[in-house]
């Protein structure tokens, strides 16, 4: 994985709360078996139209929203189903950051693994991001600090080894695998 | 040692490092079940860094979500209707075989839903740690496991390592005394927890169930309470084993036999959480009042008692969206709203106790006309048993669709959808827009709810019925 340390960017906003990955990525697209353009397919249903053009109301396809990296929307984003292709499709389709005053366990663990930040907010910060989509934020995940271009800068939560994995370009699964022996004893203690 | 509860002390037993302030605790994984849709991704990654799946006696596979579930389908030469779908399983078909992983393939007289044919099989047990790259795991939990969703690169992991890298949850006591009454069940209950805590006030937390009307509840029903668990937006719900637990898993073809039996039910009945541990937070629910419920919204914490209104919170713009695409309004009474679909399935009811409480609201009753009623087994063994029992016949004299076992209409990955604007009274556990596909108006019940809804075509409250 690539390092993560910075990101910078424009909004984009989905004031909805409770946003449930199959909403993020329909389940009629999850019969791919990779990890790959899954972004065309992002919030299909809200997206598309039913003859398959793109819906003008909907954020993602205004012409200001071209480009944004930050995604910001309303409580408890991500819930629901554990598919990753949640996080895969947000990041196929250019957002490296999605900004709540809630996010769901499981939306955040498998973000976290794919370098997307999922970016915990207190209500006033939240309120203010919904209000000013296109606002220039800056997300400095070294300091644990979220930048509004009111000069606002607040600290958001990011636990720290997942932080250190980011920052660092590790992948978890490296680290995992440095504790075999400890694995393997214990399975040796559970047979005994 | 300090008092524990469950979950601390399955935890503990499956600290192979503990946490620190600066690493996850390294938890072994028990118990590793997949299916076709969350694992391609994963063994991918094994193939990529050349590496076996480390303990393929502890993992099992099976097809359930883009199954179909048509009978020419899975056993006819009638080709899957979706072709990703077929690709998808015949991959997880490959993959086993390369990998050595034991699959329930779409022949097997085993075969179903992940969640249902591990405690059929009874190798879900009490004290495991479990894991699926599927929400609902949580479902395991009505055994005293701690049962949890993963991704599929936690999926690779466990593969890998047999083992995840993980943050303690903190727990939460669901404690719900009193009693069910008639007509009441426990997807009632669940719903009905949901609707107090809110989609997202278990998140960071395990549940655990307690209290009276939980300890009554048959193990089929305490799986339906803990297969929601994560729609209160909870990591995990458990409910501590006791005899009914060990009853039904007695025998059970991959639960401990003879000697090892009573050596396991020695350790099984020390799990339960000790008289004064304590919780990180609680709620108190009181059974004998509950009524049948039903959602009306887009979530499942929009939930009613099925006579009551709408509530009206005009100017609400989330709410109003949810009653739009609901194409309800503020204030409705849902009793006696139209039903175009019924769905009787999923790994929240779709077990025996679920298809017998839909038999006997479906004996000699029809469905009502231009309602398309879909009745699913959980599993193939199931419906082997419903068969037994008389409840298929029950099924299709009435008018009803009696399939394959599958996830089916719970998602509408495998073509069997609802169509744009249509009602859909369904025992499944979602009823997001177009869960059940696009466009699709789900709403959750019970078996009870569904069955009678679909003989009256309205929305009905199964007590008039029984
Ligand atoms: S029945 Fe529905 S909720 Fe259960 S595993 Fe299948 S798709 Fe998921």
């Amino acid at each position: 994985m690539d390092p993560v340390s910075r990101v910078h960017s424009k909004t984009v906003v989905i004031p909805s709360s409770n946003i449930d990955t199959d909403q993020i990525i329909p389940a009629r697209f999850l019969t791919t078996t990779t990890k790959d353009g899954l972004g065309l397919q992002l919030f299909a249903d809200w997206r598309y139209r039913t003859d398959g053009t793109p819906n003008p109301d909907f954020a993602l396809n205004r012409p200001e929203a071209r480009g944004a990296q930050v995604l910001v929307a309303g409580r408890n984003f991500g819930c629901g189903s554990s598919r990753e292709h949640a996080p895969w499709a947000l990041l196929d389709y250019g957002f490296r950051a999605v900004v709540s005053t809630e996010i769901a366990d499981i939306f955040r663990g498998n973000s976290l693994k794919n370098g997307l930040l999922p970016i915990v907010v207190d209500e006033s910060t939240s309120r203010w991001l919904l209000e000013n989509p296109g606002a220039e934020i800056d997300i400095d995940l070294n300091a644990g600090r979220l930048t509004l271009p009111t000069g606002l800068s607040i600290a958001f939560p990011i636990e720290a080894f997942a932080r250190h994995c980011l920052l660092n370009g590790i992948d978890e699964l490296g680290y995992l695998r440095s504790k075999i022996a400890d694995i393997e004893r214990y399975e040796a203690a559970q047979a005994s | 040692m300090s008092a524990r509860t469950l979950f601390d002390k399955v935890w503990a037993a499956h600290e192979v490092v503990a946490e620190t302030p600066d690493t996850p605790a390294v938890l072994y994984i028990d118990l590793h079940l997949i299916h076709e849709v969350t694992s391609p991704q994963a063994f991918s990654l094994l193939k990529g860094l050349k590496l076996p799946v480390r303990r393929p006696d502890r993992t099992l596979a099976t097809m359930d979500h883009s199954t179909p579930t048509s009978t020419e389908q899975v056993f006819g030469n009638v080709p899957i209707k979706v072709d990703a779908a077929a690709k998808q399983v015949r991959q997880l078909e490959q993959n086993a075989a390369e990998f050595g992983v034991e699959l329930f393939g779409m022949h097997d007289s085993r075969r179903g839903i992940v969640h249902v044919i591990s405690p059929e099989l009874g190798a879900t047990q009490p004290g495991m740690t479990i894991v699926c790259g599927d929400s609902h795991t949580s479902t395991h939990g009505a055994f005293g496991a701690l049962a949890f969703g993963i991704g599929t690169t936690e999926v690779g992991h466990v593969f890998a390592t047999q083992s995840l890298l993980q943050r303690k949850p903190k727990t939460f006591a669901v404690n719900v005394d009193g009693r069910l009454r008639p007509g009441v069940t426990a997807k009632d209950l669940i719903l009905a927890v949901i609707g107090k805590i809110g989609v997202s006030g278990g998140t960071g937390h395990v549940f655990e169930y307690r209290g009276a009307a939980i300890r009554a509840l048959s193990m089929d029903e305490r799986m339906t309470v803990c297969n929601m668990s994560i729609e209160a937006g909870a990591r995990a719900g458990m409910i501590a084993p006791d005899d009914i637990t060990f009853a039904y898993l007695e025998g059970k073809p991959r639960a401990p036999q003879g000697a090892a039996w009573n050596t396991a039910l020695a350790r099984w009945r020390m799990l339960a959480t000790d008289a004064d541990a304590e919780f990180d937070a609680a709620v108190d629910i009181d059974a004998s009042s509950l009524e049948p419920m039903i959602t009306y919204g887009t979530n499942p914490g929009m939930v009613l008692p099925i006579g009551a209104n709408i509530p009206d919170k005009t100017g609400d713009e989330i709410f109003d969206k949810a009653l739009r695409y609901m194409g309800f309004h503020g204030g409705d009474a849902m009793l006696g709203k139209p039903v175009d679909v019924v769905f009787i399935g999923s790994c929240t009811n779709g077990r025996l106790a679920d298809l017998q409480a839909a038999a006997q609201i479906l004996k000699g009753r029809k469905v009502a006309p231009g309602v398309r009623l879909l009745i699913v087994p959980g599993s193939q063994t199931i419906k082997r048993e419903a068969e037994a029992a008389g409840y298929a016949e029950i099924f299709k004299a009435a008018g009803a669709d009696w399939r394959e076992s599958g996830c089916s209409m719970c998602l509408g990955m495998n073509g069997d959808t609802v169509g744009a604007g249509q009602y859909s009274i369904s025992t499944s556990n979602r009823n997001f827009e177009g869960r059940q596909g696009v466009g699709a108006r789900t709403l959750l019940a019970s078996p009870f709810t569904a069955a009678a809804s679909a003989v009256r075509g309205r929305i009905t409250d199964p007590r008039e019925m029984l």
